[in-house]
């Protein structure tokens, strides 16, 4: 080993050159391995498909409030296509959005920065994990193409719908989203593996396991979270292929199969990916409300041991996705109880961020405005989840909108609050440029307006019975109630303000990247190690030959007989 | 395209064990998680379907039972090659490395050329029955596995021939161990169990 270790110095003697050389555009743009480049890649593509995904649930969304009409930008919904809309909107909403963003693009750029090296481990395995993500993608868009369209058995694609071609009528789309699915996730497992192995090797010397900022620890947790929950269900999609192309039956109950198989193997991963994608969302926000409420991280151990439970717990907790599906009425009462336990540590996260709240001295710049409306929003989410991990209470609401509005309340403070937190806190430091804050705010409002005024209505709509897979309630008078209508509709103005909303992002970006302030190295007076780093940081982050110690925890605000009320992490006592 | 020069961080150890060892470590942990998922959906099959154990009495034990050999003798030389890696002999560890690539060639010939085609004539093809469907797909993807695990082992060896990167030899046969060990729980789920 010493041998070998001692080629590796000798090599690095070369690199002082290190980004000082001038590239191509293609080999800055395309085929990088600096993590900040790579972050920027994801977050980019990940964006471009939540385009996507958010112009499928207007389509949608269209047609749910004025069925039949003529939606502007597409035009007429004909079922299959409803289908296939709802299904491509959720799959590329989780896939293709939540997962590139809060994991990869924030891993990327978080990770080397705040635990104070130059780069990721394996900064090769990085590119080609964004390389086969960016694979998948393309497999994904170009299903919606193919003969018969995209696939349409929703994103958790239930067999037998899913498994036979005369049945989903998707010959070639229902095989390209499994292909898509499946090659995205080995991405993540690349590119998971990357983040766990450089916050446990690569940490900055002096850096303690408790030192180590929130949000790289959930970014590690999510991250082996993800590596132990995706296995089942990487076997089940290779079963599921083999089901669509090669004639076997694992899932086909016609033919000898079982579809319980399939839901038991999608949601033992589905139900951990919740947590895969909450955990750096969480871990974002608690970044953001101590540099905002200038205080310290109130109980970063207990945060820690929570997070490690719901890790835990989350495995077992998948069942309650299938309470309806005809399993044993005794696993129902397990998961009821597993399920309603795990809401204790996420409790306790919330009860923590507002505890470091109270007594701060808050500010109320965009980035903090977003982490609260998270807290908020998600606290919504969480608590119509009892509802449904009560089995006694799911048979009613199973399949019903109240199950979409609710994981809409998880996802979307997730996905959108938490990217729009992350992406305003480091803007500065990812383009060297401040972010208007009163186009900032306007964004904020909007967007919190809208997502609300989407959702309410469909706990009510929910509630009062309507099924989620209904193309046009108009068909089935039986099962809906006519006033149910104007909430569908006051839902898709939601959807319209929410997006007419993001024209202010980009007014935000253009102005900001054009006119914005120049931003300094610490625009928020933080502590941790990212800001100790020009903005945006070189090639290597820090100067190779002065690469940062660490002296202390990520949180010490307004530490009592100190000049400044912050004390970077890399600062001697 | 300037040559790759690896970063700081790949170089720190924090925990004590080197980055590329602690990586694997995780990659096979990924990978229990897929092969376990695929063989507990299997078992729980099996228990449910005792007449399966009709269809699992065509497969051929024997062939079976050499392919084990083979792939457990491959092991061997991957092991030696660690040995003089160890000893800073690169030229040898890529030798030995050879000869277990061979071990995988030979495994990836009996079954691609002697057992799958003479099941296929046979009839017992992935849609006769479910057990036919985890028969090709457990032990396809676990094929997948020697194929992809021989690959990475020849890339390792011409880096080795050069005495560089010496460390990966360990890696590549902790990997191939790895894809044994898969084997010999496929070997009796699949062959043995009738």
């Amino acid at each position: 080993m010493t041998t070998t270790e001692h080629k590796h110095d000798h090599a690095h003697d070369h690199s002082h050159d290190h980004g000082h050389h001038q590239q191509s555009f293609f080999m800055k743009y395309m085929w990088s391995t600096d993590h900040k480049m790579i972050a920027q890649q994801y977050m980019w593509t990940g964006v471009f498909m939540a385009c996507i995904g958010g112009f499928f649930a207007y389509c949608f969304r269209m047609q749910l409030a004025f069925p039949g009409i003529h939606v502007p930008g597409y035009g007429q919904v004909a079922p299959g296509e409803y289908n296939a809309l709802v299904t491509n909107h959720g799959t590329i909403m989780i896939f293709w959005f939540a997962m590139p963003v809060l994991i990869a693009a924030f891993g990327n750029f978080a990770i080397p920065l705040l635990v104070g090296c130059d780069d990721m481990v394996f900064p090769r395995l990085n590119r080609l994990s964004y390389q086969v993500f960016l694979l998948s993608a393309l497999i994904l868009i170009a299903s919606f193409f193919v003969p018969n369209g995209g696939f349409g058995g929703a994103w958790t694609a239930y067999p037998p719908l899913s498994a036979n071609a005369s049945y989903s009528m998707t010959t070639l789309g229902s095989s390209m989203w499994i292909v898509a699915v499946a090659l995205e996730f080995v991405a993540f497992l690349m590119g998971g593996i990357n983040f766990i192995t450089t916050a446990m090797n690569s940490r900055a010397p002096g850096m303690k396991m408790f030192d180590v900022p929130y949000v790289v620890w959930m970014i590690v947790v999510a991250s082996i979270l993800f590596m132990c929950s995706v296995g089942p269900l990487i076997a089940g999609a290779v079963m599921l292929f083999f089901d669509q192309n090669f004639g076997t039956a694992f899932f086909d109950p016609s033919r000898g199969g079982d579809p319980i198989l399939w839901q038991h193997l999608f949601w033992f991963f589905g139900h951990p990916e919740v947590y895969v994608v909450l955990l750096p969302a969480m871990g974002i926000t608690a970044e953001i409300i101590c540099t905002f409420a200038r205080k310290k991280l109130f109980g970063y151990k207990t945060l820690l041991y929570s997070t490690f439970a719901t890790g835990i717990i989350s495995f077992f907790v998948w069942a309650h996705h299938q309470f309806i599906a005809g399993i044993d009425p005794r696993m129902a009462n397990i998961f009821t109880v597993t399920t309603l336990i795990i809401s204790i540590p996420i409790a306790e996260m919330m009860f923590l961020f507002i505890a470091t709240l109270f007594g701060g001295s808050i500010r109320f710049h965009v980035p903090m405005l977003w982490a609260l409306a998270f807290i908020g929003e998600f606290l919504l989410g969480g608590v119509t989840g009892i509802f449904l991990g009560a089995s006694g209470a799911d048979i009613y609401f199973h399949d019903t909108y109240f199950v979409l509005a609710h994981f809409h309340y998880t996802f979307v403070p997730i996905a959108v609050i938490g990217f729009f937190a992350g992406f305003t806190y480091w803007f500065p430091k990812m383009y060297g440029k401040m972010l208007n804050e009163t186009l900032g705010k306007i964004h904020f409002w909007g967007t919190i307006a809208g997502f609300n005024l989407i959702f309410i209505p469909l706990f009510f709509t929910g509630a009062w019975g309507d099924h989620r897979r209904i193309y046009n309630y108009d068909h089935f008078p039986e099962l809906t109630r006519p006033e149910l209508q104007d909430l569908r509709i006051a839902a898709t103005c939601g959807l319209l303000l929410m997006i007419a909303s993001q024209a202010f992002f980009l007014i935000n970006l253009i102005v900001s990247f054009s006119r914005g302030k120049k931003a300094p190295n610490n625009p928020y007076n933080g502590n941790t190690l990212d800001w100790t780093t020009p903005s945006p940081p070189p090639h290597g982050n820090f100067p190779h030959d002065n690469m940062p110690v660490v002296y202390r925890g990520p949180y010490e605000y307004g530490v009592p007989g100190r000049a400044t009320d912050f004390w970077p992490q890399n600062e001697k006592a | 395209m300037t040559a790759f020069t690896k970063p700081l961080a790949t170089l720190r150890h924090a925990t004590g064990m080197p980055t590329g060892r602690l990586a694997l470590w995780w990659l096979l942990a990924s990978e229990i998680v897929i092969f376990g998922g695929l063989l507990m959906s299997y078992v729980m099959h099996r228990i449910g379907h005792p007449e399966w154990a009709n269809q699992a009495a065509h497969t051929n034990q024997y062939i079976g039972l050499t392919n084990t050999m083979v792939l457990l003798t491959s092991s061997l030389s991957a092991v030696i090659a660690h040995r003089h890696a160890q000893l800073g002999n690169g030229k040898r560890a890529a030798q030995f490395l050879w000869l277990t690539i061979l071990g995988g060639i030979m495994f990836a010939v009996i079954k691609f050329g002697f057992e799958w085609p003479h099941e296929i004539a046979e009839g017992f093809i992935p849609s006769a029955s479910g057990f036919w469907g985890f028969y090709y797909c457990a032990a396809g993807l676990h094929a997948a596995h020697v194929i992809a695990g021989a690959t990475v082992m020849f890339i390792v060896s011409l880096d080795a021939l050069k005495n560089k990167e010496l460390q990966r030899v360990e890696l590549v046969g902790i990997y191939w161990h790895f894809v044994d060990v898969v084997w010999i729980f496929l070997f009796p789920l699949l062959y043995i169990a009738k």
